[in-house]
């Protein structure tokens, strides 16, 4: 019995293994080569930080990274700013319209939304393509993720619990401030890193947005191996990874020790 | 003038008639139950006095003044939901003064209520802990010295006792009517379960499909119920078909197809010819082999149908002529069974002239 068991556990390991394997195996890559003492992603020569030197002085890269951050942090801040204000009037408020609004572009194809985005940029409001326009566009896919994360979070909640602050004697806004949103935070933190990430590494959009002036670090990466793929592509990927990293960890994290607990939720005595 | 009045108040909610023109009457320092199956609108009616719903008409008025524009949180009265809805987030220090933050309390006054309510409610050593650290009893009396600890004009609880285990519940109950009796703020008490409501009331309200039935306090409501809905909800009753014979002031005579004659208490409006119920509450039948029963003014000869034994008491189902069934119960008051009726053992059973009652209907 005990063998059998055993041996069920290493076909599991086994597959458990492959799947990671095929998971991570590409990304372990291009980490591994962005070491690579090579010009070419072709054998291992041998160990270097030369190509992240080389990346510090790229001033283009430098520019669109710049770039990049700051149009995560703005459009991230504000999508979360409104995804929650969504969120909650969504979870309030039996508004099916208000609903599908928030939510369908989230569900909606990238390539549609750059091109609508694009016209209407262009076409109604009259706007240069710039800066202004990629933070807007980032706003606009980002709230539906917010407004979902957010929404999930309230759903989970004791509905009375809103109930018993306003009969205690607390007003809408201070209901708001000592319990909706003390609750809710770990869940509005995630869909703002959420937000942040989905930013930083858009493509699609922002190709359709960006215009001519501004470069982001996608579309800076994405020009760089038309050419070739160079293992400044990889170093700089690697930098993308890591600060994505990060910041799932963080998320994770910041759920307090009382919402780790199940039976916190829906009244469950 | 009462402390609560409601006057007139119906609900809808779409075609449903949840409350339908209610009209009840509470005294400061009363225990006052609604009491009533699901659905009768009895929630429904403490959320409109809590400010969660208002009435599509009819007025509710706390001492004298309509509470129609009075937000929930500016109503000098707090609820006890069913699930607590304690603040997870909170500790049981900070649930409890949440109140008093809100109304912005000076923390001397706050420090000094805090005590008081914590050994009230015997949490002084779960200060720091929180929600999910205390079991299903501390998490009710949390919430109790929570909507006490600004010493609210009402306490309205709803259901507040049903996620507790049995045993435990028999416990809090003791524990609310003192606390009540201590603290002397009026309690509007929701329940489904009318033993609870009998155990703690000074008066319950019987709600069904939106109306009150009946208001009263337990012993009259349990041993005069004004209607048949009332009788069966309230405990356990025998009702038989039955038509007035004859009715006067003293009592009233009554015909039950296959049995005779049966005497019963007055009923004012009772008369001659009327179709309806004679009830009869199960601890008030007498059940004997000989003759003991036969002395009373109604009796009547019967087999055992079936037996319970419940420990402190046993029912037994005894099936008289034409069918009829009535069930007796006996306390168990010599260890075992008290008398040993076997189920096809030939009884009488009887009643005095005075138990028991006719209803309309």
């Amino acid at each position: 019995m005990y063998k059998g068991t055993r041996r069920r556990g290493m076909e599991l390991w086994t597959a458990a293994l492959a799947v990671y394997a095929f998971l991570y195996l590409p990304l372990a890559i291009v980490v591994a080569y962005s070491f690579n003492d090579s010009r070419l992603n072709a054998e291992w020569v041998g160990f270097t930080w030369h190509w992240y030197q080389v990346l510090l002085h790229d001033e283009d890269m430098l520019l669109a990274a710049g770039n990049s951050l700051f149009i995560a942090l703005v459009s991230s801040s504000i999508a979360t700013v409104l995804g929650t204000m969504a969120g909650i009037a969504i979870h309030r408020y039996d508004f099916k319209l208000l609903n599908f609004m928030v939510l369908t572009p989230v569900a909606m194809p990238e390539i549609l939304l750059g091109v609508s985005l694009l016209l209407f940029f262009i076409q109604v409001l009259n706007l240069t393509l710039g800066m202004l326009s990629i933070v807007l566009a980032h706003i606009t896919f980002s709230i539906g993720f917010v407004a979902i994360v957010v929404r999930v979070a309230l759903a989970a909640l004791d509905p009375s619990i809103f109930e018993a602050a306003r009969d205690l004697g607390a007003s809408q806004w201070q209901t708001f401030r000592h319990v909706t949103f003390p609750l809710i935070l770990p869940g509005v933190v995630a869909g703002g890193l959420m937000a942040f990430t989905l930013s930083i590494d858009d493509f699609v959009i922002t190709f359709f947005t960006a215009g001519a002036g501004v470069q982001t670090l996608p579309l800076r990466i994405y020009s760089m191996i038309k050419i070739a793929v160079t293992p400044e592509v990889n170093a700089v990927s690697t930098l993308l990874m890591l600060l994505t990293l990060t910041l799932i960890l963080l998320a994770s994290r910041f759920a307090p020790d009382f919402l780790k607990r199940q039976d916190v939720f829906k009244g469950k005595a | 003038m009462a402390q609560l009045e409601i006057k007139n108040v119906t609900r809808r909610i779409g075609d449903f008639v949840a409350v339908n023109d209610v009209s009840l009457n509470i005294e400061a320092g009363e225990f006052f139950t609604l009491l009533g199956p699901s659905g009768s609108g009895k929630t429904t009616l403490l959320r409109m006095i809590a400010g969660f719903d208002l009435p599509d008409a009819g007025q509710i008025l706390l001492n004298g003044k309509d509470l129609a524009d009075t937000s929930p949180e500016k109503r000098p009265l707090h609820t006890v939901f069913q699930s607590y809805a304690l603040f997870p987030h909170m500790t049981v220090v900070e649930n409890i003064t949440f109140p008093l933050k809100m109304s912005r309390c000076p923390p001397e006054e706050t420090r000094k209520r805090l005590q008081e309510a914590l050994e009230q409610v015997r949490l002084t050593g779960k200060a720091e802990k929180y929600p999910h650290e205390l079991s299903g009893g501390e998490k009710q009396r949390v919430a109790l010295a929570r909507g006490l600890i600004n010493r609210p004009r009402l306490l309205l609880l709803d259901e507040s006792l049903a996620a507790l285990d049995a045993k435990l519940r028999e416990e809090v109950q003791v524990e609310l009517i003192n606390l009540q009796r201590d603290v002397g703020i009026t309690f509007i008490f929701v329940t489904h379960a009318q033993t609870e409501a009998l155990a703690l009331s000074h008066r319950i309200a019987v709600m069904n499909q939106g109306r009150v039935e009946q208001v009263d306090e337990p012993s009259k409501l349990y041993g005069f119920p004004r209607n048949r809905f009332v009788a069966d909800f309230i405990g356990h009753i025998n009702m038989i078909a039955a038509q007035v014979i004859e009715s006067t002031h003293s009592h009233v005579r009554l015909a039950v197809p296959g049995l005779g004659e049966i005497t019963a208490p007055s009923l004012p409006d009772a008369s001659a010819g009327e179709q309806g119920t004679f009830s009869i509450r199960p601890e008030q039948v007498r059940i004997g082999m000989h003759d003991e029963p036969a002395e009373l003014k109604n009796h009547f000869a019967g087999t055992v149908h079936s037996l319970l034994y419940q420990g402190d008491v046993s029912v037994y189902r005894v099936k008289l002529a034409d069918g009829v069934m009535i069930e007796a119960l006996l306390p168990n008051s010599t260890p075992g069974r008290a008398e040993l009726f076997e189920v096809g053992d030939a009884v009488k059973v009887g009643w005095r002239h005075d138990a028991g009652m006719f209803l309309h209907g």
